[in-house]
């Protein structure tokens, strides 16, 4: 019962400390003109530029195989790059599906042709992804999943519709997770995953969703009959769902799940250095033992991922924990802070309170609910 | 001593403790009274030089070991001050003064109340210069006690001034973060009780776990308790650190103190009337989880202390700081 709370303690890594450097001076010159306000629209902010250069250097696909473009580098060194591009608030979003979980899924259940010729172009920051899961009446509940692949002469053919689909607009590929056998009674069984060529693929239609900050990140994706090649089939038909949950403990530990308002973190100390005051320095000191023990659960389940374990129940408790953590922060921030949030401000602080108050809603939406992971977290525990 | 030794270790103490915690002995201390024969079995296995290494005159446990056992002296509540002397005699070793004799405790600096002060033989006494200093006579001018009744007392004692260095951690974060350990062990035990309890009171025809709400508010206590776990583990890593770990330890005291005041809440929710009540033992561990997280400096304490170096740190290196304060 009680392995769950318990965490592995994340090794030190001589390595991954060198590498930290290096990648702080390349952060230093490529986000040198890059606004407060920017930097925190955090794994939002899109730039194919900044995806290329990262994968120039050698900083996508860090894990993976040499064969397939990769690195075969440790998690480590990985955790290293994704924490400090985060936490300097680089524009991700056009590497970050790609890098963190359709790249790692294809690697797991792709084809030898599959891995070819799409794991190389990921690691080079060339190719976009985006996730097809989520639809209209399929949220939380995942295997309600209504979209259908049909088996035709030349493919599959697929109708249906995707909702909430980040990057589908940039994106030129997606994973798309869908029913090919039986009914939605039927539930996790009968589903699989297909990899779709988004720019290539006609019947499909993709629609801009406005969000609450009043951007577009994400998207309904439209299938009207859209006519799949066979070797779209990603893994094995009818395992799509085992395949999913697989993806999922990938999706749900890393410095994303608590980094997204450490600009406004930033922009805090900076407001409030020099002031002396024991309210701020207590307020201050929370939000830094929150950050410091946050990471330490995150970096220990990246050593339990790369020690072979399945640490699915740490992973829901650091998400959990982490998407808490974040959004408390605009609420902290603008209680020791006589300052409106305006996104407009020429203010640091004016700006990026607003920018955080206006995304932090989904933060404990998306990659898994508080509620769903809740319910995970007390199965893990024994309950239920 | 290898980890499989270790392990061993672990679990005879983890048995002595549970044999020493029986509710009869638990009342009797709370009570106010000294529990001798426990005192002499924990002597027996020498516990008290646990921290002590080889070279000085310990065992040849493991710090990590040893610091595991402080762990299990919060699992149990264990009514001693075994703790305190293991910290003081590490103390004591390290600044080169003779080892303690008996039952020992730590006098802060800052004046807070001396752990155990009517009991002790023994007090290791943080000078204002950050030295430590043994004290073998003392008069206790208020005997005071904690929440969970535990001796707390205001002592007074003519020194003669000569202070010891020791090996760099402030003996005020040593003990910060034997308390975080020890809150780590409790937060740990009041999982299980919760989630026990919870799982056997039925209402409504079916035990209460069936209820989602309950279930959720297992997790968030579950949570709580693995965030203090791993600050527990990060303040172990501070306090084998010396001087540079005084960072780790305060946020670990920062976060495991507000992880008892959202876990205690949920317990003694989930609990009902029953946890609220003398005879159960859910009681033990809320109050002294209450308490330790003030001890050894508060939480107000080591909340401004990490804060003011994060401030001092600034925004542009606010992220660096980070990443090496622990
Ligand atoms: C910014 C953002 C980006 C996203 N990007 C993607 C993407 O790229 N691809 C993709 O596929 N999806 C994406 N999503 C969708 C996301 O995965 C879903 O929002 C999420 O799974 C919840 O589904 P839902 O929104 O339909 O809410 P619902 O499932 O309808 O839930 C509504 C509320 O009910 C609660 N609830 C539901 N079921 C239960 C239950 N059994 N017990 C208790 N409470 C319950 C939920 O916790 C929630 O509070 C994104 C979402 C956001 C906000």
């Amino acid at each position: 019962m009680m392995d769950a709370i318990h965490f592995a303690s994340p090794p030190r890594h001589e390595g991954a400390e060198t590498l930290r450097q290096e990648v702080r001076a390349f952060l230093a010159e490529q986000l040198k003109d890059r606004s407060p306000l920017r930097k925190s629209d955090s794994w939002n902010g899109f730039s194919r530029e900044f995806s290329r250069a990262m994968g120039q250097r050698g900083w996508l696909g860090m894990t993976w195989p040499k064969r397939y473009g990769g690195h075969e580098r440790s998690a480590f060194e990985r955790y290293v790059v994704v924490e400090e591009i985060l936490a300097a608030g680089a524009p991700v979003a056009a590497h970050w599906i790609g890098d963190r979980q359709s790249g790692p899924t294809i690697l797991a259940y792709g084809t030898e042709e599959q891995k070819q010729t799409l794991l190389p172009r990921i690691a080079a920051g060339e190719l976009v992804f985006c996730i097809g899961m989520s639809e209209p009446d399929s949220g939380s509940d995942l295997a309600a999943t209504r979209t259908r692949a049909e088996r035709v002469e030349g493919g599959w053919k697929v109708t249906g519709t995707k909702l909430w689909t980040t990057n589908g607009h940039n994106a030129d590929w997606m994973i798309l997770f869908c029913r090919t056998s039986g009914s939605t009674a039927d539930r996790q069984a009968g589903t699989s995953q297909f990899l779709v060529d988004l720019k290539n693929t006609p019947g499909v239609t993709i629609r801009p969703i406005i969000d609450l900050a009043g951007q577009h990140h994400f998207n309904e994706v439209h299938f009207d009959g859209a006519l799949l090649p066979p070797d779209a089939l990603l893994g094995t038909e009818g395992q799509g769902w085992n395949q999913v949950m697989g993806e999922l403990a990938f999706e749900r530990s890393g410095p994303e799940r608590f980094l997204s308002s450490i600009q406004l973190i930033v922009e805090l100390v900076n407001v409030l250095s020099g002031r002396d005051s024991d309210l701020a320095r207590a307020a201050v000191g929370r939000l830094v033992a929150h950050l410091l023990v946050l990471r330490r659960l995150s970096r220990g389940v990246a050593a339990m991922l790369e020690a072979g374990e399945n640490p699915a129940i740490h992973a829901a408790i650091v998400k959990d924990l982490g998407a808490v953590f974040e959004q408390s922060v605009p609420e902290i921030a603008r209680t020791l802070v006589d300052a409106e949030p305006d996104i407009g401000s020429d203010h640091a602080f004016q700006a990026v309170l607003a920018n955080i108050m206006l995304n932090a809603p989904s933060w404990s939406l998306r990659g898994g609910t508080r509620e769903i992971l809740r319910g995970i977290i007390a199965r893990g525990i024994g309950l239920r | 001593m290898s980890t499989t030794d270790g392990e061993m270790l672990l679990d005879v103490v983890d048995r002595l403790f549970t044999d020493l915690t029986e509710d009869g002995a638990m009342r009797r201390a709370r009570a106010g009274e000294w529990l001798g024969e426990a005192w002499s079995a924990v002597e027996e296995m020498g516990l008290p030089l646990a921290l002590v290494p080889e070279e000085k005159g310990g065992f040849g446990i493991a710090a990590s070991d040893a610091l595991a056992i402080v762990r299990l002296t919060g699992r149990h509540a264990l009514p001693l001050p075994l703790a305190e002397t293991m910290l003081a005699n590490h103390l004591l070793a390290e600044a080169g003064l003779p080892l303690a004799q008996g039952p020992a405790s730590i006098a802060v600096a800052a004046g807070a109340p001396v752990p155990w002060g009517r009991f002790v033989r023994t007090l290791v006494r943080e000078t204002s210069g950050g030295g430590v200093e043994r004290v073998d006579s003392w008069t206790v001018t208020r005997e005071g006690r904690n929440l969970a009744n535990m001796p707390r007392d205001a002592v007074a004692f003519a020194t003669d001034g000569s202070a010891a260095t020791h090996g760099g951690l402030p003996v005020l974060a040593a003990g910060a973060a034997i308390r975080a350990l020890q809150i780590a062990g409790a937060m740990e035990r009041v999982v299980e009780l919760t989630a026990t309890h919870v799982s056997e009171r039925q209402q409504f025809g079916r035990p209460i776990s069936k209820f989602q709400v309950v279930q959720h508010e297992i997790a968030k206590l579950a949570s709580e308790a693995a965030a203090a776990s791993a600050a527990a583990d990060m303040a172990a890593e501070g306090f084998l650190r010396g001087a540079a770990g005084g960072l780790a330890i305060a946020a670990a005291r920062v976060r495991s103190g507000e992880a008892v005041g959202i876990g205690t809440s949920v317990a003694q929710q989930m609990h009902g009337a029953i946890g609220f009540t003398e005879e159960h033992r859910l009681h033990w561990y809320t109050t002294s989880l209450w308490s330790w997280r003030d001890e050894f400096g508060t939480h107000s304490h080591w909340a401004q202390k990490l804060g003011a170096a994060a401030l001092a740190a600034g925004g542009a290196q606010f992220w660096q700081f980070v990443t090496e304060a622990a």
